[in-house]
């Protein structure tokens, strides 16, 4: 019995750190592969509300968002009122906009897709990237460090394929919950471009997933940043495909 | 004794047509050369203040620092309490406030999809306030290639270059791709009723005017503007008086530790044009200068030779008893006499040729086109200006330098010998 009882003890009092040793043995791409997992799913709808720190004073965009794969997205904003009504639909490498105020579907293309969604720190770019980094960076692990303590892999990805607005970036991976809890976005050159964060992170639906998001633009001088809450997320719900139609835009 | 002088000039045409042509011809180039050269500078002056830098300007110190790339999220707020305080503590420059802005024109086709598409640099400018003097100063009624002024916020006009270029007609809409205040993507809709042509250069072939109350809905910047522009009541830019505004006004509301805090900037402050501002005062000053003094010559000279060419006249009138004094007191006013009369017909011809460029101009066009890249906003066609001092400026020389040249040679009258004089008169 008081050797059944010492060898449990001696489990749980190793088993963080065997758990972290298990994980030494992970590759930076099961890594990534994980982190993938993790945030992208079948189909996601979720309402969430963006605040934008600009330079003088704070603004909430809300809005509802339907995600079918890394191809379809469809984005209806709810407030403030100027935004309201507002859409957006993504297919494919195509952004399409559409303005109650004006009536019209505008296209997104060229040099606007670098500019920012809403006033937001996040560009159009931004948005339309949604593959997976498996498919888009090769990873290495440059090392390991301790965050709010909780130990964190940190990853350095570069891209294999050419065109992505962030060649590189580095990635402080939290190693339970397999996700990118700081990441640093970089230019071809090594300049730093933008800077996110997650936190809030609670287990959806058999995967963990952060509920709130902080992008920062390093570029704009004094930028304070975006917030983007989750307020609600559903995973692999039955999306149906006429949502995402440009005739449902003007609807 | 100046009837009976004005009689004997006029009697005698060899002492009146010859010197008074010689003395209106010199004095009408001066004033037109003067009237050309102050309209083309303050011409280009207001050109500039008019798009862009206004004999002075207000915005936020943030602004100031980034103002190459129009940041409209770093806007003056509270734009008409600002225009009403200003106006009220400076009554001398009428004030206005202004949206500079940019983004993507969007044309649709019969289904609402982009037909056209192209980059547009945009005004919101202060039409319809009571009292607006912005369709005076962008001389828009003679700018207008077709259509009309806008009536509403909603209605725009573009460059005619831009309109061709986008393949629109008048009435068409188009929906403006822009960012508001707050850098969020915007569209909103014009309507197009009429094209100028601004014969500023590279300017034109971007640009779009609209009233700021369409820029600000389209913008969302309820009473805000980008700047406050300030002209001249005379619109006239007086460099000295811009710059003691700008100290004044800086001094009193500017504060360095607050971003948003407003700032004045004259318009020698702006892309340069301070540079611009002295090398053309100075070139002025030593083009008038030395033109004045060539003229002042060939008039001296001009009353010199008449001096000598009444030589043997002079000889008698001293013989038959006239003082040395009284002939020449008579001679110098008779030079006042023809230089006063040559100054009058001068001022008048030089003030209408300097009228007639004022309104019809030089159009150097076909030039100026070849200078797409100038980074100076510059008129394309030249302007005279009649100004205030252009009917005083002609005396100097006309009757001045007359006067001069003839007391000059009077000096000879005083170096006669009396006992010589019959034996002149004989020969």
């Amino acid at each position: 019995m008081i050797k059944k009882t010492v060898y449990i003890i001696i489990l749980f009092c190793f088993l963080p750190s065997t758990t972290f040793g298990q994980l030494e043995q992970l590759t930076a791409e099961q890594l990534i592969k994980a982190m993938d997992d993790n945030l992208n799913a079948k189909t996601r709808i979720m309402t969430s509300k963006m605040i934008v720190h600009g330079r003088r004073s704070s603004r909430t965009i809300e809005s509802r968002n339907w995600v079918k794969g890394i191809n379809q997205a469809y984005t209806e904003y709810l407030a403030p009122p100027r935004e309201a009504g507002t859409k957006m639909l993504k297919s494919g490498d195509k952004l399409w906009t559409y303005s109650p105020q004006t009536d019209r579907v505008i296209q997104i293309s060229g040099h606007m897709l670098r500019q920012s969604v809403m006033g937001s720190d996040m560009s159009y770019n931004d948005m339309l990237e949604d593959r997976p980094l498996t498919d888009l960076y090769e990873a290495t692990i440059e090392g390991s460090e301790t965050i709010n303590n909780r130990q964190h892999w940190i990853l350095f990805l570069e891209a294999r394929v050419t065109g992505l607005s962030y060649p590189k970036r580095r990635a402080w991976v939290d190693s339970k919950y397999l996700l990118p809890i700081k990441e640093e976005l970089y230019a071809k050159s090594g300049k730093l471009l933008k800077s996110t964060s997650m936190d809030g992170i609670r287990k959806v639906q058999d995967r963990w997933f952060p509920t709130r998001f902080v992008f920062k633009d390093e570029l704009k001088r004094n930028s304070k940043g975006t917030e983007w809450i989750i307020d609600d997320i559903a995973f692999d719900s039955n999306i149906p495909d006429s949502r995402f139609s440009k005739a449902r835009l003007r609807k | 004794m100046i009837k009976f002088l004005t009689k004997g000039i006029l009697r005698d045409r060899s002492r009146s047509l010859f010197p008074v042509l010689v003395v209106m011809l010199a004095v009408a180039m001066i004033i037109f050369f003067q009237g050309f050269m102050n309209g083309t500078l303050n011409g280009m002056f207001l050109d500039s203040a008019v798009v862009s830098t206004g004999h002075v300007k207000i915005m936020t110190r943030a602004y100031k620092e980034e103002s190459q790339l129009l940041p409209n999220d770093l806007a003056l707020l509270e734009t008409k309490q600002l225009v009403d305080k200003v106006s009220q503590d400076y009554p001398n420059h009428f004030w206005t406030p202004r949206i500079t802005f940019g983004g993507l024109l969007d044309v649709p086709d019969e289904n609402g999809e982009t037909k056209a598409q192209g980059p547009v640099f945009a005004l919101g400018i202060d039409f319809f306030s009571s009292g607006s003097r912005q369709i005076e100063i962008w001389k828009l009624e003679r700018r207008l290639v077709d259509g009309r002024l806008p009536e509403n916020g909603s209605e725009a006009l573009l460059s005619a270059s831009l309109a061709r270029k986008l393949g629109l007609s008048l009435g068409e809409t188009v929906t403006l791709i822009g960012s508001t205040m707050y850098n969020a993507f915007t569209t909103y809709n014009f309507t197009v009723v009429g094209t100028f042509k601004l014969n500023l250069g590279p300017l034109d072939r971007q640009m779009m005017l609209v009233d700021i109350s369409g820029a600000r809905l389209a913008l969302d910047m309820e009473n805000a503007a980008s700047e406050v522009l300030g002209y001249a009541n005379s619109l006239f830019y007086d460099d000295t008086v811009a710059v003691a505004l700008r100290q004044q006004y800086n001094m009193i509301n500017s504060d360095t530790t607050d971003i948003f805090s407003p700032i004045m900037m004259a318009l020698r402050d702006s892309n340069q044009m301070g540079v611009m501002v002295d090398w053309m005062n100075a070139a002025s000053g030593i083009i008038i200068g030395v033109f004045l003094v060539i003229s002042m010559i060939v008039l001296w000279n001009m009353g010199l030779m008449n001096g000598l060419r009444r030589y043997g006249e002079i000889g008698m009138r001293l013989a038959i008893g006239e003082s040395k004094g009284q002939v020449y007191r008579s001679m110098i006013v008779e030079s006042v006499i023809i230089g006063f009369i040559g100054t009058v017909f001068g001022t008048a011809l030089g003030l209408g040729l300097t009228y007639y460029m004022q309104e019809v101009g030089l159009d150097y066009s076909a030039a100026m086109e070849s200078l797409g890249s100038s980074e100076f906003i510059f008129s394309n066609v030249f302007y005279a200006q009649v100004t205030p001092e252009l009917y005083y400026i002609g005396f100097m020389p006309g009757v001045l330098a007359t006067v001069l040249g003839t007391m000059l040679a009077g000096r000879a009258i005083y170096k006669r010998e009396m006992a010589q004089l019959f034996k002149e008169l004989e020969t």
